[in-house]
C-alpha cells in the first residue's frame, strides 16, 4: 500500500496548481475551472485521510463538497454568462466597473 | 517497489501534467478537456484510498454534470481565446516564483514530518461502500443533507433567474 503522505503531497501540488491558475489566467472561465481543482485537491486530503482513520466522516464531507461545488458552479456560469452580455468579454481585467 | 507504487507514481505524474496543461492551454475548450482527464485520474486516486462511492460521485458529478456546464457555456459564448489586455508584467514570474516555493516547502515539510503519520492499517472488507456511506448519511447527517437539497434548489432557482431572457424582466 501507498504511504498516506505520498497522497497529502500530491494533493498540495494540486492545490498550489489551481492557485497558480487563479493568480496567472486572466479568463474568467479557467480562473473558475483553476477554482475546481483546488477543490478537488481538498477532497482528495479528505479521502486519504478517512482513510487513515478509518472512519467514513470524511467521505461524506468529499459529497457535500461536490454538491456545494455543483451550486457553486451553476450560479457562476449564469453569472459570467450575464457579465458577457453586458461587456463582450470575460476578460477579469476589462471587469471594474467598481474600481474607485 | 511494488505494483501500488507503480500505478500511483504513474497516475500521479498523469494528474500534474494534465493539470498544468489546464493552466498553460491557449484555448479554453483544451482547459476544459484537460481538466476532465485531470479529474478521472483523481477519482483513481479514490479508488486505490477503497472510496468506491465517491470516485464513482466524482466520474459522475464533477466529470459529468459540471465539466459538461463549463463546455457548454464555454462554446455558447465563443470565449475560447483568452483576453487582449496583457497583465501586468511582473505578475507571472511572481506568481510562478511564489507557486514553485510553495510547492517546494509543502513537499518537504510533508516528507520530513512523514515519521508523525500512523501507519496504514489494512481496512475492513466493506469500507466505504455505499450502503455505509448511505446509513451514516441519512442518520448522522441528515440535517447537512437536507441543507444541502435546499442549497441545490436555491442555486437553481438563482441561476434561471440570472439567465432569464428579456421577456420576463
Amino acid at each position: 500500500m501507498v504511504p498516506i503522505y505520498y497522497y497529502i503531497a500530491l494533493s498540495a501540488v494540486l492545490f498550489t496548481l489551481g492557485a497558480l491558475g487563479v493568480l496567472i489566467r486572466r479568463n474568467a472561465i479557467i480562473i473558475f475551472m483553476s477554482v475546481e481543482l483546488m477543490l478537488n485537491a481538498a477532497n482528495l486530503a479528505f479521502v486519504a485521510f478517512a482513510r487513515l482513520h478509518g472512519g467514513l466522516s470524511g467521505q461524506i464531507f468529499v459529497f457535500f463538497v461536490m454538491a456545494v461545488a455543483a451550486a457553486e458552479v451553476a450560479v457562476g456560469l449564469a453569472l459570467i454568462v450575464k457579465i458577457f452580455e453586458t461587456k463582450q468579454s470575460i476578460d477579469i481585467d476589462q471587469m471594474n466597473l467598481m474600481k474607485g | 517497489m511494488n505494483a501500488d507504487f507503480v500505478l500511483f507514481g504513474g497516475l500521479a505524474i498523469v494528474t500534474v501534467l494534465s493539470a498544468l496543461g489546464m493552466l498553460f492551454s491557449r484555448n479554453a475548450v483544451y482547459s476544459a478537456l484537460y481538466l476532465i482527464f485531470n479529474f478521472s485520474t483523481v477519482a483513481v486516486f479514490y479508488l486505490m484510498l477503497s472510496a468506491p462511492f465517491i470516485a464513482l460521485a466524482q466520474i459522475t458529478v464533477y466529470a459529468g454534470a459540471i465539466m459538461v456546464l463549463f463546455l457548454f457555456v464555454i462554446m455558447l459564448l465563443g470565449a475560447e481565446q483568452t483576453g487582449r489586455t496583457p497583465p501586468t508584467w511582473w505578475m507571472q514570474p511572481l506568481a510562478l516564483t511564489l507557486a514553485a516555493i510553495l510547492i517546494l516547502e509543502g513537499i518537504y515539510l510533508i516528507f520530513t514530518h512523514r515519521t508523525s503519520f500512523p501507519a496504514l492499517q489494512q481496512t475492513l472488507g466493506d469500507f466505504g461502500d455505499p450502503l455505509q456511506i448511505g446509513e451514516l448519511m441519512f442518520s448522522n447527517y441528515l440535517l447537512a443533507f437536507e441543507a444541502v437539497a435546499l442549497l441545490l434548489l436555491v442555486a437553481v432557482i438563482g441561476a434561471i433567474f440570472l439567465s432569464r431572457g428579456r421577456k420576463f424582466r
